[in-house]
């Protein structure tokens, strides 16, 4: 199968420059991990399995790509069954880790379910939306958030705050691209997104910093073990101490010296922008900028609906992940754990961002209908 | 084909609505670019010093003190390695907890240790828990590292005194500068947790043994682990001290005292230099130099013997028939009575309608001046008492350096009382009585010297007239230069009185331990001068000596100096409660007297040999 995509011209620079961007990230994610966990003293350390996740998501990347994504939809609601049924199971023999239930072990790993619920909910909606024509509110609106409520209750059951923010970040954008008829009610969620972070700054700001823990505290009490403050601050001062040049590699002494909690998973961002510094940082974002960039230019370019609400679901997800992601570490939003897309370290996430990627280039891939 | 179709409307609609996203996509990259040009740009220089803050601990390094010897290079208090417990309170994450946790490792105070943990001053500086710990504490804190973040065990010297009790009160002790000290200007390089003399020399020359602290910038890891020391200021080690004491001397002078209260001091009247120095009860200033706690703190305040009082310089008794030596002086040059001018002594002194009662019943008869001393006639010395007045007591008292500090390097010497018509208007706001005159000329009523005065006044007497402030540190070594510097002898005063007459006395004296009150003092090793005083303690006194309680006994002197015909060392002891000087005091006089002819040893010399190889001994010390 692959040889015949190989040779009927399927493959093509945009398909190279987006699977580029994807390693390029990848890759400056091992560095960060590299360089945090290279003294660790295990003989199988984070960087090492990274490698092995950033492996096996190349594979479900290569699956997601060269199929047929009609006929992956159409697994989606089985999928989207099974996926509640792990949620509840890791509710009851999950494997806890800082207060949250959120892993499945499978020999000397673990699976977290929460993850590839994401990449399966945007199937979900997306094969729900293009089905049939949904017509009316209870159709566009209702009946899907129907669909979402018992993942994400599941999710925020464990509690698992940063990947139930996701999911309702995923209705949000399938809504605001098909669901609501109305352009003004688009144009208000629109408005109200972009004017968001500027809400929060204004409402979060003005409040102390013990009524803040407290909020945080209630929201999501796995979300700053360290207490008071501390973990967010560090990953500030992290960044900012990174100043234009950063530090070097193996030269940030707030991970290298454990100052910053989970510098390889949450807050491998602050340890980037330690080491890297502003110039790093803008690299960086630009990367992630050109890879979101070109995921536009695929739904834009998408030839059916399902496609393009797949990669509109795929590309918010992302999108979402990013943005929060960093604004936590800069101290913008409070912190919620949702790791960096292909930087922070994690097996599940790494193999399901690369599946949900791979499927969105399937996206391009396939703009001509065959049927 | 035909679903599609239908929603190809749709799809349009949703690939126009995209503007939205790369808008939205545009704006919030747009927002974290600044917020990271703010942080990193803006403020990147603050965030890189906290960085710097997080990492880097500034840890002092206590300098070694200035080590302690003895005239002839014996080591009087040097410093040993101990553990101390510190606390970085940056790296405390639940004060509460760790509190909790000390105390139960410890078994110290909770509330001690939340008072060092709370006090005042940097928070950058580790906090001093608690010194001198045990291997066994020691090893219990750094097993439990992991869960006490910011507790760190330091390696420090802790001050140690070899001879334990012996000259404890001039050598003194150590201990943490509180925080009344630390306002004080001279205190101001120290901080929280710094040691510091308390008591004698250790306080008195506080300033050149301390030394200087240097700093560690070390660099810790978020659980508070010492990664590695970034910078090393060295600490500069405080100056050794040479004392004038004779370490063989003072542990006779402290053994001849024994279990009973008193003191003994020894000069080497020709310089002043002090010889010995020893009060009882003493105290261990080992033990005093670690952290009491509030209990051994106040049992030793409020132990009946006072042993923190240096008897030798800070006890003021009245001094009795010593006293007499200043006035058989003081008749001479006034010309109030001539050597040869006999006074009558029938055992009673009538003076209007009291009778001062001379200590020998039926009185010795007929008594010149030399005899009045040998005897110890108490009726003489009323009468020539009388004769001269308060005034011109006072006068030659104060000549001889009574009421007034004979500046010792000691902290705190008390002056004791010489009196006088203006004293008592003062002290009083009483008039003079004339029979007061009549019980000052044989040194009782309101007279009170100290043991260190006493001993001055007869190595004035034995130094024909020339007072030596008493001297206690003959050299320093400055650490920093490598360099000894001798503290040469100060003459205080000269007494003016006329030629001959302080000779005179010193025959006097002579002939006391010839054939008067202080025969116990006879040497065979070496011809002794002295005189005895007995002090009373309580005015009224019934029955015989030893039917009395303690307490009411009278205080034994005997002032002593020798060899008579060119003295070397003059002595003065003080028995408190042991009856009369010349049964209880004057024999020990005479051993102190002979241990120091026997040692045999020129006063001022043996240092200068002696100093070189101390040197290389002292910067073995302080490198360790």
């Amino acid at each position: 199968m692959i040889d015949r995509v190989l040779t009927s011209r399927g493959v093509d620079n945009f398909d190279f420059r987006f699977i580029g961007l994807i390693f390029a990230i990848l890759g400056l994610g091992v560095l960060s991990i590299y360089s945090v966990t290279h003294d660790q003293g295990v003989a199988f350390p984070f960087y090492a399995k990274q490698l092995v996740w950033i492996l096996l998501g190349t594979v479900a990347f290569l699956v997601m790509w060269l199929s047929d994504y009609h006929r992956i939809a159409r697994l989606a609601y089985p999928a989207y069954a099974i996926i509640l049924i792990l949620l509840v199971v890791v509710l009851f023999e999950g494997k806890s880790s800082r207060g949250a239930q959120r892993w499945i072990p499978m020999g000397p790993f673990a699976f977290q379910p929460s993850e590839f619920a994401k990449l399966i909910l945007i199937l979900t909606l997306a094969y729900y939306y293009s089905e049939r024509p949904r017509i009316g509110w209870l159709q566009r609106v209702v009946l899907p958030g129907l669909l979402v409520l018992p993942g994400l209750l599941l999710i925020l059951k464990q509690p698992d705050l940063g990947s139930g923010l996701s999911f309702v970040a995923v209705y949000a954008a399938m809504l605001l691209m098909v669901g609501m008829r109305s352009k003004a009610l688009g144009i208000i969620l629109l408005f109200s997104l972009m004017l968001f972070p500027f809400a929060w700054e204004v409402m979060w700001g003005s409040l102390h910093d013990y009524q803040r823990q407290r909020i945080m505290t209630f929201v999501d009490p796995v979300s700053d073990p360290g207490g008071k403050g501390y973990h967010a601050l560090q990953s500030q001062i992290a960044i900012g101490a990174g100043e234009l040049t950063g530090k070097g590699l193996y030269g940030g002494t707030q991970s290298q010296l454990k100052f910053l909690p989970e510098g390889h998973t949450d807050f491998v961002f602050s340890v980037f922008a330690e080491e890297w510094g502003f110039l790093g940082v803008l690299a960086l974002l630009i990367l992630f900028v050109a890879l979101i960039w070109l995921s536009l230019e695929i739904v834009a370019r998408a030839k059916d609906q399902l496609g393009a609400l797949l990669a509109v679901g795929i590309l918010c997800m992302v999108c979402f992940c990013v943005v929060i992601n960093i604004g936590m570490t800069v101290g913008m939003f409070p912190i919620v754990g949702i790791p960096l897309p292909l930087m922070s370290y994690g097996g599940s996430a790494t193999v399901m961002t690369m599946a949900s990627l791979g499927l969105l280039l399937n996206v391009k891939r396939r703009r001509l209908s065959f049927f | 084909m035909d679903t599609a179709g239908l929603h190809d409307s749709e799809l349009g609609e949703l690939q126009r609505r995209l503007v939205i996203l790369r808008v939205g996509l545009l704006l919030v990259v747009a927002l974290l670019g600044l917020r990271l040009w703010h942080l990193q740009i803006r403020e990147g220089p603050y965030y890189r010093d906290l960085s710097e803050n997080n990492r880097t601990r500034s840890v002092v390094v206590e300098p070694a003190r200035g080590l302690i010897y003895d005239r002839h290079g014996v080591l009087l208090a040097n410093n040993v390695p101990s553990f101390t417990l510190y606390v970085s309170l940056e790296d405390v994450k639940d004060r509460d907890l760790l509190i909790d946790q000390l105390s139960t490792l410890l078994g110290l105070d909770a509330a001690l240790v939340r008072t060092k943990l709370t006090a005042r001053g940097s928070k950058q500086l580790p906090r001093k828990v608690k010194g001198r710990l045990t291997l066994r504490e020691a090893t219990l804190i750094e097993s439990h590292r992991l869960d006490l973040p910011g507790v760190m065990v330091q390696v420090e010297s802790q001050r140690n005194y070899p001879g334990g009790v012996m000259a404890s009160h001039l050598l003194g002790y150590v201990g943490e500068v509180s925080p009344e000290q630390l306002e004080k200007p001279e205190f101001a390089d120290l901080h929280q947790g710094s040691i510091v003399g308390q008591y004698g020399v250790e306080k008195f020359f506080d300033q050149l043994m301390r030394g200087q602290a240097g700093q560690k910038s070390i660099e810790v890891d978020a659980v508070g682990h010492e990664k590695r020391t970034v910078v090393v200021e060295q600490p500069h080690a405080g100056d050794n001290l040479y004392l004038t004491i004779d370490a063989r001397l003072q542990k006779a002078a402290e053994h001849l005292l024994g279990e009973e209260s008193g003191a003994i001091v020894a000069l080497d009247p020709r310089t002043g230099d002090v010889l010995a120095m020893a009060s009882r009860p003493g105290f261990d200033p080992n033990v005093l130099s670690r952290e009491l706690t509030p209990k051994q703190w106040a049992d030793i305040v409020q132990d009946e013997g006072r042993p923190l009082n240096n008897r030798a310089s800070q006890g003021q008794y009245p001094p009795g028939s010593v006293f007499k030596v200043m006035m058989a002086a003081a008749a001479l040059e006034t010309k109030t009575v001539t050597p040869e001018t006999s006074i009558f002594c029938n055992g009673g002194y009538q003076f209007g309608r009291r009778l001062y009662h001379d200590w020998k019943a039926g009185g010795h008869g007929a008594v010149d001046l030399r005899r009045a001393l040998v005897q110890s006639c108490d009726v003489y010395f009323y009468t020539i008492g009388q004769r001269m007045g308060i005034e011109t007591m006072a006068s030659f008292a104060h000549q001889f350096g009574l009421g007034e500090e004979t500046g010792i390097e000691l902290p705190s010497e008390r002056v004791g009382i010489v009196p006088s018509e203006a004293w008592k208007r003062k002290a009083k706001n009483e008039p003079w009585l004339p029979g007061e005159t009549i019980s000052a000329s044989i040194g009782q009523g309101y007279v009170n010297v100290t043991p260190l005065q006493m001993a001055s006044l007869i190595g004035t007497v034995a130094n024909d007239g020339v007072t030596f402030r008493p001297r206690l540190v003959q050299a320093v070594l400055d650490r920093a230069t490598g360099e000894l510097q001798r503290r040469p002898a100060v003459p205080k005063r000269t007494v003016t009185l006329k030629p001959g007459i302080l000779s005179r006395i010193r025959e006097a004296l002579a002939g006391v331990v010839k054939e008067g009150t202080g025969t116990r003092a006879q040497s065979a090793l070496v011809t002794i001068g002295g005189k005895t005083g007995t002090a009373q303690v309580a005015a009224l006194r019934t029955g015989p000596e030893k039917d009395i309680p303690k307490k009411f006994r009278d205080h034994a002197w005997f002032v002593a100096f020798a060899p008579v015909e060119a003295p070397t060392i003059a002595v003065a002891v003080l028995g408190e409660h042991l009856g009369h000087g010349g049964s209880a005091s004057a024999p020990l006089a005479k051993e102190l007297i002979e241990t120091y002819i026997k040692l045999d040893l020129p006063a001022s010399s043996g240092m200068t040999d002696g100093a070189g190889a101390r040197e290389r001994d002292a910067g073995g010390q302080g490198t360790r």
